[in-house]
């Protein structure tokens, strides 16, 4: 092992450009914007948080390849891409966002969605159990502060401190397994731990390691049944919030999970307690959905129900590679993020937590509705939109592994099934949207025009990825 | 011939250019989608001018899409598909032309009518079935908002009922398809070379993909007791997309059936064949018997839908070149004939006296007030019960004669559904338009305009035209099922 | 000259049909004249179509064979032979005269007259194709103008009586088309000649059973029964008598002229030559059916108060006349008997056009009786007209004393014939048919008497007699009647020779 300081500095550019952004935002705004009004010192806070997410993601696409630091830091094309992708969602969420209710202290705001930001990449590119555990810990602290940010909402609040007591309980949990694996084989880089993993086999202690790990994996990607923070958080969370814990949270944790069990236990031990998560969550959050008469518990049961979905390419991981896995995150990042950006916009204006709460809005924004439109149905898997083609691929590989007879096999059956229920919860929520008439009293509504552009460029993206999806598999 | 692919992409131009332009006047939506409607057909006619009956499918487009996967963009074109492909051409044209009078968001109106007509395009061109299964469920969503926003009377749960039916149908053959792929090792999508794999399977291994993929598709035809969406979504939806459901969306499945169900899955085909006759002569005299004593005159027309598609399904599961050719020209023929009577129930009587219900309509002496509509629907509900000299004649003898060879028994029940489809059409006939002398002080109605009288005659001539001379479109449907595709298919089976 | 006559026959009527329909609207007179020039237009086509025929050539002439669904081995087949060229003659006869029976004020003119044209024309084309294809569009369709011309122009009952007569008639035909649908099966092809080879031989009685054995006798009860209802034979005719009350004068004179002849051409041309064997077997059952079809219907329209209904029995009695007599040859015979066979067998033929003339007479003169009395049409409501009306009684003596079968008249020749012929094959069946006959002329001399003679009453009262137009075509119907009893050799050289063939045939 010939760890250089210097190549570690340059790989770690990009989370060290979020981080000064951080910083500049809050020293931009603590030494100047004090006395403005607080809508331009968010938009500010924007500009200086967008600048540094777009030098980060240029850093990203020039900056070292492989594995470096001993291996305990690795940028091949998963990182390297994921990196990427949560830039770009990053950036997308700050925008689609950017006309959300106000809060109390903007750049904060701003300053924190970065670090978190920060958070997600070292979570994308960390192939050792303390740095996966410091990354992913980075980025839930500041998201955990972001959901309890709005502290005139007391289900912000609410939200906010179950969030931390339930993600508190699952970070226990991982580093108790961490420190039991860690125990049980003497090293913390995962490439080690899986050469001895496939040398010597699993021993009980690594397997209630394990166990603790996979509990862990079932908090952060919101599987059932360790899915009950999600509904109330995607509630009470700020918009902004809730599109990053929706998305890049989600896409970052799943590659970091991948990683740790990909890498280190290759398919020993987890592949059947995964499965169950994996059923477990497709039942419930497509069973749940149907009941929900709120919007936003309604993304989360749905995002419990891609869940399992991601659990099941996670299974596929040996099988069909990270590519299945990784669009499918990608994509459906995009879409609940599109769909809380047009819920953050509506807002702005008024409430929006009933689904009711959409009445008339292809009347008062053509626009919105139509993004709300695509950002929904990319969601309900419809061609020609991502979500279609990311459903697709994970079940094909799921049927190509081992057939029907397979864990796989039938759990792709049983989502393909679901699919049905989950377009109808999905349909619901358009139908108000778009077939109800407007609410006495409700006026047009003016979309910001850089939450215009993030929201078409997302729907835009959403309709190129599902056209050409070796856009993206061919990345990797 | 190459030129054909463009009228799908006509299709989505047009719908894009609707939605767009269409904001400003529904006369300008209207006309735009007409010119774009004509376009496709005039590519369709171009194509069928030039099409040379040849068995096997003719590649059109070929591109790589996700060769990993086996995922090619792939479109082709046969008889069959050429077939349904001037069928979806004239009743485009004529859905149109019976929505003339549609104004409130004419634009977003006809931008997912085009939408869902680009996508019943790519189904009937696709060679590649994932690139098929792509249109098949991009047409799904434009019916659910054509129907929940622009429908009538239970219009939001008729149009989710029928979404869900729709997509329940598709998850099958997505289910089964996916199955197959991985069973047989293929791992490709491509018609003829996953067909070759798949046929190897067991027997035992295609009866259940078989079934999946099957019923999946069939649930879009109208296959008893997977109906039910139909006539609720039919007599719900506007008369365009009702005109197009039953028109040509019902097809989308009978289609499916036909190209992807059983050369993929012979034995399969085989082993279930007795249990579909079975089920689609069910289907024929289920629906027959319910359209009976319907007193709306809109779910007369839908039942009488799903009892005529019954016809395909049977011709379909009889398994022999005549019988499915017959099936071919059912689907050309109800595509028509149910274009035009739901577009004289919906756009002619309908729009008009703002009632469906027969036993008001007796009152109304519809006859003398609109003798346009009663002529239309009379020669449209004769044509439909397969009076010689229309196109249902010539494809319900070829069904039947088939069927014959199957089974005698099931022969009978299916010309038991004519009879009763005569009985049920006649009733609605005579209720409908024949009720008596309008009574006094009614008031005046609207004449039919020009666009319905078009949309009429467009109609009446196809199913004329192939009435007479069934070989017109014969002669492409019997080569394309005489190719290596269908060949295992029909083994043994007299010519 | 060669020209495609039996065509130029057939379609005729039917570009007529269209050309009336694009009349302008109003212009009743010229819609009048255009549909009767087109009606009379077959009897012109015939004029060559006599001066070309052979009686004696065997098969048949003016052929016109060309392949119209090649797939399906179909064929465009049409081709003419003494009995088909006499039933053409006799539409082309009638269908004017209906035409000129239904002058009167009409509603919707336009329409009638183009209904009625492409009515005629289903009629020719079933008399003239021999492929059962073309054969059956026709005779399928002719359901259609049909349909409308009773519903829309009938009198008060004419919803219930279309809707019956169609589902009725439908119905039939769709056991044809079942039947014809399993002959295909077996044996690939639609043409009635290559069937009826078959069917000699016994080789289709066999590939038919190789279904089952159920089916040989199922198919050939199929189609009997769909040519059945048609003619109609006992018991399948309850849809004709409201049928022939309700319908216009004009259809009703068509139906039962034309319309009822193409039931018994089927039978003649398709049933028989075709199951000649199973023909054979059911003979039995079958002139029992028609010889209750002669005699019952008699009995029954001697109760009718309604003038109509009362002719419509009798319509059915006639025709089923012509039905024991063909099923009484077709039960074959020893050869000595072929003279016998050939005698009723000529005098079915015969008897068919002479009903065909009478009974349509006798219809226009009810539609001139009921047209004068307000609609109403009861035996009651007349009495007494041949006072006020002698032209009408005139004519209406000639058509009355022909269906009782007066000598001199054509339906005498007929019906000699018939019997002639029907004591040698099956005393047992004549004895009892010559009952109906007996009826015949106990009703029908009833009727005259009720309505012509005695006091006046009812609307006998105040009765018009009638105007040229009215007596044009009865008194052309009149003459034929007596020319065709007076000289029945001017009907008989067409197709004597044809059923001696028949006669003579094992």
């Amino acid at each position: 092992m010939n760890p250089s300081y210097a190549q570690l500095f340059r790989a770690l550019l990009p989370e060290l450009a979020l981080v000064a952004g951080a910083c500049a935002v809050l020293g931009v705004d603590l030494a100047w914007l004090s006395g403005w009004a607080p809508a331009r010192r968010r938009a500010a806070a924007l500009v200086v948080a967008a600048a540094s997410v777009v030098a980060a993601l240029g850093l990203v696409c020039a900056g070292p390849r492989g594995s470096l630091y001993g291996g305990e830091w690795i940028l091949d094309p998963l990182a390297v891409g994921t990196q990427a992708a949560l830039l770009g969602l990053l950036l997308l969420g700050l925008g689609a966002t950017s006309g959300a209710k106000l809060q109390q202290d903007p750049a904060e705001f701003v300053a924190l969605t970065l670090l978190a930001g920060a958070g997600f990449l070292a979570m994308a590119a960390a192939q050792q159990l303390l740095l996966a555990f410091l990354a992913l810990e980075l980025a839930s602290l500041c998201l955990y502060v972001l959901t309890g940010y709005d502290r005139l909402s007391p289900a912000s609040a609410e939200a906010g401190l179950k969030y931390f007591l339930l993600g508190g309980m699952a970070a226990a949990f991982l580093l108790f397994g961490l420190s039991l694996i860690y125990g049980s084989e003497g090293t913390l880089e995962l490439p080690r731990i899986g050469a001895r993993v496939a040398a010597q086999g699993m021993t009980p202690l690594l397997q209630v390691g394990l166990a603790m790990v996979v509990v862990a994996l079932g908090f952060k990607t919101a599987a059932a049944p360790f899915h009950f923070w999600a509904p109330d958080v995607y509630e009470g969370a700020p918009a902004p919030a809730a599109a990053v814990i929706a998305s890049a949270s989600k896409v970052a944790a799943v590659v970091l999970f991948a990683r740790l069990l990909g890498v280190g236990f290759g398919a020993a031990g987890w592949p059947p307690a995964v499965a169950v998560l994996a059923a477990a969550s497709l039942l419930v959050g497509n069973i749940g959905a149907l009941g929900q008469g709120n919007l936003r518990r309604l993304l989360g049961y749905s995002a419990v129900a891609h869940a399992g979905a991601l659990l099941l390419a996670l299974l596929l991981l040996r099988a069909a590679g990270p590519g299945p896995l990784w669009y499918y995150a990608l994509t459906y990042g995009v879409a609940t993020l599109g769909a809380f950006g047009v819920i953050a916009t509506l807002e702005s204006d008024g409430d929006c937590q009933r689904i009711s709460d959409l009445a008339g809005l292809h009347r008062r924004s053509p626009l919105l509705a139509a993004c709300l439109a695509v950002f929904v149905l990319s969601l309900a898997g419809i061609p020609p939109l991502a979500g279609f083609f990311g459903k697709f691929a994970v079940f094909a590989a799921a049927l190509s592994a081992g057939g029907v007879a397979s864990a796989p096999g039938a759990l792709a059956l049983a989502a393909i099934a679901l699919t049905v229920v989950a377009l109808y919860y999905y349909l619901r929520l358009l139908k108000p949207a778009f077939l109800s008439p407007v609410p006495a009293g409700a006026a047009v509504i003016s979309v910001p025009w850089a939450v215009r552009v993030c929201l078409v460029a997302a729907a835009v993206l959403l309709v190129i990825l599902g056209l050409f999806p070796r856009l993206l598999l061919d990345r990797l | 011939m190459n030129t054909l692919p463009s009228a799908i992409y006509l299709c989505f131009a047009g719908s894009a250019a609707a939605l767009v332009f269409g904001r400003r006047s529904a006369a300008l939506a209207r006309r735009l989608a007409l010119a774009f409607a004509v376009a496709a057909a005039l590519v369709v006619a171009r194509a069928a001018l030039d099409f040379a009956p040849a068995g096997e499918l003719r590649t059109l487009t070929n591109a790589a899409w996700v060769p990993a996967l086996g995922i090619r963009y792939h479109l082709a074109v046969d008889g069959i598909s050429l077939t349904l492909a001037v069928l979806t051409a004239i009743a485009a044209i004529a859905g149109i032309l019976f929505s003339w009078n549609v104004t409130e968001s004419a634009g977003e109106f006809f931008a997912l009518y085009l939408a869902l007509l680009g996508a019943v395009y790519g189904v009937f061109l696709s060679e590649n079935l994932f690139t098929l299964f792509v249109f098949y469920e991009i047409a799904i969503i434009p019916k659910y908002f054509l129907i929940a926003r622009w429908g009538g009377g239970e219009r939001e749960f008729a149009a989710m009922k029928l979404v869900l039916y729709s997509f329940a149908g598709s998850a099958l053959v997505l289910a089964g398809l996916l199955w197959a792929s991985a069973a047989s090792g293929a791992h490709t999508f491509e018609l003829p070379a996953l067909a070759a794999a798949t046929r190897a399977l067991p027997g035992h291994v295609q009866v259940p993909l078989f079934a999946l993929v099957f019923v999946g598709f069939a649930t879009l035809a109208g296959l008893f007791p997977l109906h039910s969406w139909a006539p609720d979504g039919h007599v719900a939806a506007p008369t365009a997309a009702s005109m197009l459901l039953a028109g040509v969306v019902m097809k989308l499945g009978a289609y499916g059936c036909l190209r992807v169900a059983l050369p993929l899955f012979p034995a399969g085909f085989h082993a279930l064949q007795g249990t579909i006759a079975v089920l689609a002569v069910i289907g024929i005299l289920y629906a027959a018997l319910v359209a009976l004593v319907q007193s709306d005159f809109k779910r007369v027309v839908g039942f009488s839908s799903v009892s005529h598609m019954g016809f395909v399904l049977l011709g379909v599961a009889a398994g022999t070149p005549r019988a499915v050719a017959g099936a071919v020209l059912q689907m050309f023929s109800h595509g028509v004939l149910a274009g035009l009577l739901f577009g004289v129930v919906g756009r002619m009587v309908y729009d008009r006296t703002h009632t469906r219900d027969l036993a008001s309509l007796r009152m109304m002496g519809l006859g003398r007030l609109l003798p346009f509509a009663a002529a239309s629907f009379a020669v449209a509900g004769f044509a439909s019960m397969g009076m010689p000299g229309f196109s249902g004649f010539p494809a319900e003898l070829m069904i039947l004669i088939g069927t014959w060879r199957y089974s005698p028994a099931l022969t009978l029940g299916a010309v038991i559904g004519i009879v009763l489809c005569a009985a049920f059409t006649l009733r609605a006939l005579q209720a409908g338009f024949l009720g008596g002398p309008p009574p006094a002080g009614a008031p005046v109605l609207p004449p039919i305009t020009w666009p319905e009288k078009a949309g009429t005659c467009l109609l009446v001539a196809a199913s004329v035209a192939v009435g007479l001379h069934p070989s017109l479109l014969l002669d492409w449907i019997e080569p394309a099922l005489h190719s290596a595709l269908f060949l295992p298919v029909w083994p043994g089976a007299a010519p | 000259m060669t020209a495609p006559w039996l065509s130029l026959v057939i379609f005729t009527p039917w570009a007529g049909a269209l050309a009336v329909a694009l009349l302008p609207r109003g212009a009743e007179r010229t819609q009048r004249r255009a549909t009767l020039l087109f009606s009379l237009s077959t009897l012109l086509w015939a004029a060559p179509l006599l001066a070309r025929f052979h009686p004696a050539a065997p098969g048949l002439q003016e052929v016109e064979n060309v392949a119209w669904i090649p797939s399906l081995h179909i064929r465009y087949h049409v081709g003419l032979d003494g009995l088909s060229l006499v039933l053409v003659l006799l539409a082309g006869v009638v269908a004017p005269a209906a035409l000129l029976a239904s002058s009167g004020p009409l509603p919707h003119r336009r329409l009638f007259g183009s209904l009625f044209l492409l009515l005629q024309g289903t009629a020719l084309g079933a008399f003239l194709t021999v492929d059962f294809f073309a054969w059956f569009l026709f005779w399928e369709l002719s359901l259609v103008p049909a349909y409308f011309l009773l519903r829309l122009w009938g009198g008060a009952g004419a919803a219930r009586a279309a809707y019956q007569f169609i589902l009725y008639t439908l119905g039939g035909s769709v056991l044809l088309l079942l039947g014809f649908i399993a002959l295909y099966a077996a044996a690939g092809t639609l043409d009635f000649a290559a069937l009826a080879d078959l069917g000699r031989s016994g080789e289709l009685a066999l590939r038919l059973a190789a279904c089952g054995r159920i089916w040989p006798a199922a198919v050939f009860g199929g189609i009997l029964i769909g040519l059945a209802v048609k003619v109609p034979l006992f018991p399948f005719h309850t849809w004709l008598p409201p049928a022939y009350a309700e319908a216009p004068p004009g259809l009703a004179m068509f139906l039962t002229g034309v319309m009822s002849k193409m039931g018994l051409y089927g039978i003649l041309r398709i049933l028989w030559p075709i199951f000649p064997s199973a023909l054979r077997a059911a003979a039995p059952v079958l002139i029992g059916l028609a010889v209750a079809g002669a005699v019952l219907p008699a009995l029954a329209a001697a109760h009718q108060s309604r003038i109509r209904r009362m002719l419509a029995y009798a319509s059915v009695s006639h025709v089923s006349t012509c039905l024991i007599a063909v099923f009484a040859v077709a039960a074959g015979s020893p050869a000595r008997a072929a003279g016998a066979a050939g005698d009723a067998l000529g005098g079915a033929l015969f008897q068919m056009v002479s009903h065909g003339l009478s009974a349509a007479a006798l219809f226009a003169c009810a539609g001139i009786l009921e047209s004068r009395a307000e609609g109403r049409g009861d035996l009651a409501d007349f009495g007494g007209v041949q006072l006020a009306a002698p032209r009408l009684a005139g004519l209406c003596a000639v058509a009355v004393f022909a269906s009782i079968g007066l000598p001199g008249l054509n339906g005498f020749i007929g019906e000699f014939l018939i019997f002639r012929g029907l004591f040698t094959l099956n005393a047992l069946a004549a004895c009892v048919a010559v009952a109906g006959l007996f009826f015949t002329a106990l009703y029908l001399l009833g009727f005259w008497q009720k309505v012509f003679h005695g006091p006046a009453a009812g609307a006998g009262a105040g009765f018009r007699d009638l105007a040229f137009s009215e007596a044009a075509p009865l008194a052309g119907l009149a003459a034929l009647i007596v020319v065709c009893g007076v000289a029945p050799q001017v009907l008989t050289w067409m197709f004597n020779p044809l059923v001696a063939r028949w006669a003579g045939m094992p």
